[in-house]
């Protein structure tokens, strides 16, 4: 009896333990498996030799650069160095594009790159350029989408951190630039607890030539020191506003995660960009002296030259009435995104529990009647009931961007609860949510924050990775995941690397660049000044220690490949210009004790690289990029001699002549 | 009707300034490095490509097997075949005016002849690069010949090299067919006459 008791006691438990031990062997919860439906293959196989419908441009954050993809394959095309150095292609080692990233602190060999935007025509994207914004050293660049290079890079003076940038108009009338973090103004060594009397924040206006590109600071809003966070500006009706998020309202300046998250509500401050431009031709912009670069790479010399400029015109909002308005937005708003009608403007509060949009004739209906709740530097408080459209209430955890499908819907990111929530515009219902693998960041729909975007992908901006991928020691890289959104429910169909970190990401249909893509420099347009249009023009020219070198390339040989009477000391510039005119043809150039980097050079291309021989010897040069069946053979040599030696200089090709 | 056959002598004279509108021939090269093909269009007076780099491009890849750079500096056809044409338009002018049966037969045999020589001068300066090669190529292979088709296609190493008539050449048919047209026609309508 008591044994049998025993027995059932210890079989008991055993059962208990084995079933535990089943449960726990169950792991995880379920549904972060991220499970494909069968057909997911197919939508995203783009077969060899396709293209992919869309480019998908992704910032490479702390890299940098751009990561060009594309969609719906996730194949990576190309890597454009913008504000980092690149010793692949040479960018920022060769001395034509060592000017591109020179700044007010000199030469910045890196930045954190975090928003591509497209340029935009009447509202669309149209392929010409992409710009995006440096957040460490303030800065935008302009990339040329023809060639894919960057052309340029404008500084932004009185800015401490260039978040909220750069965010097009509709017509690229402008891209914006509002500082992250406000700092003195003007800079000046003072207690950074007087943080509220001597720190001002910057919203600046970057004009955008039509036809060529070219940009100018045209004129920064001096506004309170808050952390002024994202942009966006309006679009139809709202075309001529843009509006900056801040957080920070609290005016802090230290312990920030638990200081700057006090206010019940922060603002976001909607600057009419029409209204300035009538203030500045008043005159009622100040010349306020500054000191920032302006840096333009030229297509046709192949060289960027770099200009500092020493004022910037500054509007201080109580000197002009009706220039900027504060909307109260809940809790640290960090996106703020305009849908494709420019009536709704989504704020995302990123500590807040539900989601605000404001909208935008209720603001001007506001304005009309001045419903005012004070004032802040001169700046007007729109009442917070008086500028509200819509609540999506309860929407998830920790929104931060939303981009919009042109069919009346809006995507938002939570990055606490990691899912984008689909919701109706005007009902403000959530209609469907979908995890992301790991705390999303921003998002992208191809045109999703233009006034035609293209509903078709969506693609989530990922900032962890854990366990997507085969692990790679301490640091992974970074994750994507395309959604299908054409039907009702989001799918996800796709997830794949990416560079860096990326923030934003912006994706066109791929006709709006294909049909732009250049193939090749024309030779008869290269107005490098050290260029040699064939090999006859091919010369080595001694100026003091200075010795310029003017050397071709062509399938398969250098020309000159034999070089002599350079000596140590001497600082020697390889010009070297790409004879070939093919598609698909460039040429490296790599010399031995180069302490900078090799030249990658483009068909039509001249490149310049600085070679300073430290010792006596023959030392080889050669090709770098397998250009041709005889590109083992693509060689010379270079033959350095004693300082005060007099070995004459020679050079040539094809050199029969023994001695 | 009765002055078709003058009207045909016209266009016989003046389609071959066609030839200075549009290439006469192309020969088109095909390898997996060029899945477009790279085209060389022959005119009349001038050598062109479908890109501005191709004659250069050509000429990268057949010094490889050690074929000579085309140059067309140094191709003195391209100079003086302009002036037989010119010739041959006034001269067709003159016989559609003077308006006889049988000068349209000598202009016309006289622009097949003409035709047959520049084929033939065609053939010889293919027959020359192909042939004609140096002894310091870095591809040599023995026995090897790397003259492009007179017109067809024809595989050449990893080329397929097409060769054909192009719209130029089209205008010299419709030429010659015109000028044989207003002969035969006007021998038909002799009798009547």
């Amino acid at each position: 009896m008591k044994s049998s008791f025993l027995l059932k006691t210890i079989g008991g438990f055993a059962l208990l333990l084995a079933l535990s031990i089943f449960l726990s062997g169950c792991g995880k919860p379920t549904g972060t498996g991220g499970a494909l439906s069968g057909d997911a293959a197919s939508q995203v196989y783009v077969a060899p030799g396709q293209y992919d419908e869309f480019y998908m441009f992704a910032s490479g954050g702390f890299s940098g650069q751009i990561g060009v993809y594309g969609l719906p394959s996730g194949r990576l095309l190309r890597v454009i160095p913008i504000f980092s150095v690149d010793p692949e292609k040479g960018y920022g080692y060769n001395e034509e594009t060592k000017p591109m990233l020179n700044t007010s602190f000199g030469f910045v060999p890196w930045d954190d790159a975090h928003h591509p935007e497209l340029s935009q025509t009447d509202g669309q994207t149209d392929g010409r350029w992409i710009f995006i914004n440096g957040n460490n050293t303030p800065r935008i660049a302009r990339v040329d989408l023809s060639t894919f290079e960057t052309a340029e890079i404008i500084e932004i003076p009185n800015s401490g951190g260039n978040h909220s940038s750069p965010f097009t108009t509709e017509n690229t009338e402008y891209v914006v630039a509002g500082t992250r973090f406000s700092v003195p103004y003007p800079q000046k060594d003072v207690a950074i607890n007087t943080y509220a009397e001597n720190f001002k924040g910057t919203l600046s206006f970057i004009s955008v030539d039509k036809n060529t590109g070219r940009m100018d600071v045209a004129f920064q809003v001096l506004l309170p020191a808050f952390d002024y966070d994202l942009a966006h500006s309006g679009k139809g009706n709202s075309h001529g506003w843009t509006f900056f998020t801040s957080y920070n309202t609290e005016q802090s300046s230290t312990l920030m995660e638990v200081n700057a998250s006090k206010n019940d509500k922060d603002y976001i401050a909607a600057v009419n960009w029409k209204k300035a431009e009538e203030y500045i031709k008043a005159g009622k912009g100040h010349d306020i002296p500054a000191n920032y670069a302006h840096n333009v790479y030229d297509e046709s010399t192949h060289m960027a030259t770099s200009t500092m400029k020493k004022t910037v015109k500054v509007l201080i909002p109580s000197e002009c009435p009706g220039l900027v308005y504060f909307l109260p937005t809940p809790k640290s708003p960090h996106g703020v995104d305009v849908d494709p009608t420019g009536e709704y403007i989504v704020g995302s509060g990123k500590l807040a529990a539900d989601l605000t949009v404001h909208s935008f004739s209720k603001m001007q209906a506001a304005i009309e009647k001045k419903a005012f709740d004070g004032e802040v530097d001169g700046v007007p408080i729109i009442k917070y009931e008086e500028v509200v459209g819509g609540v999506v209430s309860k929407p998830g955890l920790g929104p931060l961007h939303t981009e919009f499908d042109g069919k009346g819907y809006g995507y938002t990111t939570f990055f606490i609860s990691s899912e984008v929530v689909k919701w109706k515009l005007g009902t403000w219902e959530v209609v469907d949510r979908q995890p992301t693998f790991y705390s999303v960041g921003h998002l992208c729909i191809p045109g999703g924050d233009s006034k035609n975007p293209d509903g078709k992908y969506l693609i989530a901006l990922n900032k962890i990775t854990k366990d997507r991928y085969l692990p790679t020691g301490p640091e992974l890289t970074q994750s994507a995941q395309l959604y299908d959104i054409s039907g009702d429910k989001m799918k996800m169909i796709l997830d794949f690397p990416t560079i860096g970190e990326p923030h934003y990401a912006q994706a066109i249909p791929a006709s709006r660049i294909v049909e732009r893509s250049k193939k090749f420099y024309k030779i008869e347009e290269n107005k490098h000044p050290y260029r040699a249009l064939g090999e006859k023009e091919t010369k080595v020219e001694r100026k003091g220690n200075d010795v310029h070198v003017y050397m071709t390339t062509i399938r398969s040989h250098f020309a000159p490949d034999n070089i002599e009477g350079i000596k140590v000391g001497d600082k020697v510039y390889f010009h070297v210009t790409n004879l070939e005119q093919d598609w698909d043809v460039p040429h490296g150039f790599a010399v031995q004790g180069a302490t900078n980097a090799e030249l990658l050079i483009m068909p039509g291309q001249t490149e310049t690289l600085l070679w300073e021989p430290k010792r006596e010897g023959v030392f080889p040069f050669y090709c770098t990029d397998f250009c041709s069946a005889l590109h083992q053979e693509m060689q010379g040599y270079v033959r350095v001699s004693a300082a005060n030696s007099s070995t004459p200089l020679k050079w040539g090709l094809n050199v029969k002549d023994p001695s | 009707m009765k002055s078709l056959p003058r009207l045909l002598m016209f266009i016989a004279a003046l389609s071959l300034l066609g030839l200075f509108a549009f290439p006469m021939w192309s020969i088109t090269l095909y390898a997996p490095q060029y899945p477009d093909g790279v085209t060389m269009y022959i005119w009349i007076n001038k050598l062109s490509g479908s890109t501005e780099g191709t004659l250069q491009n050509i000429n990268i890849l057949n010094h490889y097997v050690g074929m000579k750079m085309i140059e067309p500096e140094s191709i003195p056809e391209l100079k003086y075949f302009p002036y037989v044409i010119y010739a041959m338009v006034a001269l067709g002018l003159l016989v559609a005016i003077i308006n006889k049966k049988n000068l349209f037969l000598v202009w016309t045999i006289l622009l097949v002849v003409l035709c047959t020589v520049g084929i033939y001068d065609f053939y010889l300066w293919e027959y020359d690069y192909g042939h004609n090669l140096s002894a310091d190529a870095p591809i040599s292979i023995p026995g090897m010949a790397y003259q492009p088709p007179l017109i067809g296609r024809k595989i050449l190493l990893n080329f397929t090299a097409d060769s054909w008539p192009y719209i130029g050449g089209a205008f010299v048919a419709v030429s010659m067919l015109a000028g044989f047209l207003a002969w035969w026609l006007r021998r038909r309508m002799a009798p009547q006459a």
